[in-house]
């Protein structure tokens, strides 16, 4: 035994070490937190110096040299302005209403206003945990709340909301309604394809596997490629699918596939015994999955369900490579934009997405992180 | 859940039969549509347009390719051989980067931890498609244009990408790669015999400075050893033409755009697998380490890391294969991948759209397929030595 770790004991007695200088104190706090080692100090400096180049860099283009009033690319001109520019600001606000409806006719633009308001009530109905009557919430987000969407945007002529053309539809308004559809077709989805695959039948459960692991397997993009070129295709005679409707069939069977394995994850982790005890009881298969099984394998899978939901999210900008105006595309079109060329217009649109997709995308990570301590809190009792 | 002991029920053959001429129904409804508009379209099923003469140009290749001679095969393999480069480049530079991040994270130092945080913060919650913008278009603006390229040392960087000198080795010359391999397979020698002697309980024999001295000795002793004798190896000098640098090895622009937006995106997801690996050995190994008196250093290396590895391999392959699929979005920004030249050009050259999907599909899942097979035989290795 002492054989084998021989190449590692020491043989000889250490010195005794001094006794330490300062145990507390800034000073002492800076010594164990900054510079604890040589290349600990050296790694410090480092990064201070990096900060200290970037920081103001950062600070003058989207603060300082920024160019917050204006009407056209002329303001954000260097020489026309008679100073260095920063972000270009200005042209944000001149293009605020084309980021958000894209072409969506003026004055219709308050259908847009309402379907964010009913969205962003249904989405706090069910992201506020002491919400009363969730389930309602949830009835009303993935069953009233589609069929509302649907008619106050695309128009319904018989209660008087003109219609309008999807290929209007634009910006902001297009990146929700494609993470919309992907979330709310995605859940049930992927809940019963989750089922599916733990299924006793084994044509159900080949069929759930197949279909789970070849939407896995394929990037998105060749996803969005195949629902624009072979959709059509299928389908018979002269049905044409709407170009939105295209990449929405796509992303919403791509989401129930990741969908899926969140969800089974969950399940996996609900004890056989819950099951078994809820057959004694004399409740049906069905009825015990959906009152005693389900609920709980989705109370723990919230965390990863809002993870799925982020990657949808940042999915969703590639809707534009297929030619949908959503927020990245009419972001681009804006830029080029010549009445607004300025030198700083591709960073100030840049840094604008960054801000928006980052807010977004950030929280909603929090939020993920908040409910998992929670569990964990849960679980620790 | 599953329940052996119950015997197939009727209901469960009927709802699986039903299952299956539901889906078969739909399957030969959907053939049978797909091959009515394409007869109508006057277009030939199957992959016989493969030896058809493809007719146009692709930026970059690594494989001869002329559009004059190629046919649509060679677009397809040049497509392929572009994905596979750009995202084999990009998973060694992420694991690197993404390591160092991750490692970061748990340091001692406050900044760094702060500084690595921030960078995964930063670069998880962007879409990449915006990263690839800025890389391409924000970036590039900022660099010097190509009618007055930088220089450092015969090396160009322009908007029109970085141009290096290319050594070439062919006939004499190719002893310098030679003797690089060599010097790689002696430093597997010296690993092994290190590892060799820890097992064997001696002293272990030092790696690093000799290891790197292998490598990069033999290569520089065969470069130095060829100019003396009179035969240098020939190095094709980037130049300035009239318009634009020429000659050399270029890194286009999109290349780089790609590589670079793909390699810092995953480099973030990399490090918080890293992270959640190192947190899940236990503290009183680095404790037990430190009372062995090895240095932190010496405690990462050799006991948490080796323990870490566990947990951090098997998403690190499910993140090996998003890198390669993210490396689709090439499309974006005109790198010619797979996805670009074949779903893209050849597509909509040929219209042979049920084929080249499907194809390039197979290509994915194939990757996919293997990189899980692969995975189960390391995961049933890993159950069996786990403690």
């Amino acid at each position: 035994m002492r054989s084998e770790t021989e190449g590692y004991v020491r043989k000889t007695l250490i010195p005794p070490a001094p006794p330490p200088r300062r145990l507390g104190g800034p000073l002492a706090w800076m010594r164990t937190n900054l510079f604890a080692t040589w290349t600990d100090g050296l790694v410090t400096v480092l990064i201070l110096a990096a900060l200290a180049w970037l920081v103001p860099l950062a600070l003058r283009f989207l603060v300082l040299d920024a160019v917050w009033t204006g009407t056209s690319g002329e303001a954000c001109r260097p020489e026309v302005a008679g100073r260095p520019v920063g972000a270009c600001w200005a042209f944000i606000g001149g293009k605020i209403n084309y980021l958000a409806y894209g072409s969506y006719p003026a004055a219709e633009r308050w259908r847009p206003n309402l379907f964010f308001a009913l969205l962003a009530f249904g989405a706090a109905w069910m992201l506020w945990l002491g919400a009363p009557k969730r389930a309602w919430g949830a009835a009303y987000l993935f069953g009233v709340f589609p069929l509302l969407a649907y008619a106050l945007l695309a128009g319904m002529p018989s209660v008087g909301l003109a219609s309008v053309a999807t290929g209007l539809w634009g910006g902001l308004l297009v990146t929700v309604v494609v993470s919309m559809v992907g979330i709310v077709a995605s859940l049930p989805l992927g809940i019963l394809l989750a089922l599916g695959r733990r299924s006793d039948w084994p044509v159900v459960r080949y069929a759930c596997i197949g279909f789970i692991e070849f939407w896995r397997g394929v990037p998105l993009i060749t996803v969005l490629f195949m629902a624009n070129v072979m959709l059509p295709l299928f389908l018979p005679g002269d049905v044409t699918v709407d170009r939105l409707v295209r990449p929405l069939v796509g992303i919403a069977l791509f989401a129930a596939a990741y969908m899926a394995e969140v969800v089974r994850g969950g399940l996996q982790a609900i004890p056989a015994g819950q099951m078994q005890a809820a057959l004694a009881l004399g409740l049906t298969r069905t009825q015990a999955l959906r009152a005693v099984v389900l609920p709980q394998a989705l109370k723990i899978v919230v965390p990863g369900i809002v993870n799925t939901l982020i990657g949808l999210f940042k999915d969703t900008t590639l809707v534009s490579i297929v030619g949908i105006a959503d927020f990245i595309r009419v972001l681009e079109a804006a830029r080029a934009d010549p009445r607004w060329s300025a030198p700083a217009v591709p960073a100030t649109a840049y840094a604008f997405a960054a801000l928006f997709y980052f807010a977004i995308c950030f929280s909603m990570a929090r939020y993920a992180g908040f409910i998992e301590r929670r569990l964990a809190a849960g679980e620790a009792r | 859940m599953r329940n052996p002991r119950i015997a197939p029920s009727w209901r469960a053959l009927a709802v699986q039969t039903l299952l299956v001429l539901a889906l078969a129904t739909l399957a030969y409804l959907a053939a049978a549509n797909a091959a009515q508009k394409l007869a109508r379209q006057g277009i030939v099923a199957g992959f016989g347009f493969l030896e058809r003469a493809a007719g146009f140009d692709i930026g970059q290749s690594l494989i001869p390719y002329a559009a004059a001679t190629a046919t649509y095969l060679d677009a397809f393999c040049v497509g392929l051989l572009n994905t596979l480069l750009v995202s084999g480049l990009a998973i060694v530079l992420s694991t690197v980067l993404g390591f160092a991040l991750g490692i970061a994270r748990r340091s001692g130092n406050l900044l760094a931890r702060s500084f690595a945080a921030a960078y995964v913060e930063g670069f998880r919650n962007l879409p990449l498609l915006l990263q690839l913008l800025v890389w391409y278009v924000a970036v590039r603006v900022a660099l010097p244009s190509s009618g007055d390229p930088a220089a450092w040392g015969g090396a160009y960087l322009s908007q029109r990408g970085l141009f290096l000198p290319r050594p070439d080795f062919f006939g004499l010359a190719a002893l310098v790669p030679v003797a690089f391999a060599a010097g790689l397979f002696a430093m597997g020698l010296l690993i092994r015999a290190s590892h060799r002697a820890v097992a064997l309980g001696k002293k272990p024999v030092p790696v690093l400075w000799p290891g790197a001295l292998l490598v990069l000795g033999p290569p520089a002793l065969a470069w130095a050893g060829l100019a003396l004798a009179g035969h240098p190896v020939p190095v094709a000098w980037p130049a300035r033409g009239p318009y634009d640098v020429e000659g050399g090895l270029p890194v286009r622009p999109e290349f780089a755009a790609l590589l670079i937006g793909l390699s810092t995106y995953s480099a973030a997801f990399i490090a918080e697998l890293v992270r959640s690996g190192l947190d899940s050995v236990g503290r009183g190994q680095r404790e037990a380490a430190a009372a062995l008196s090895l240095s932190r250093g010496q405690a990462l290396r050799l006991v948490v890391l080796p323990q870490a590895m566990r947990v951090i391999v098997p998403p690190l392959t499910s993140q090996y294969l998003n890198t390669t699929k993210n490396s689709s979005l090439a499309v974006l920004i005109g790198y010619p991948d797979l996805v670009h030249v074949f779903m893209g050009t050849v597509l909509n050259q040929t219209n042979q759209a049920v084929e080249v999907v499907a194809l390039t599909m197979c290509v994915y899942l194939s990757l996919s397929l293997a990189t899980a097979l692969v995975m189960n035989r390391y995961n049933a290795r890993a159950a069996g030595t786990r403690r």
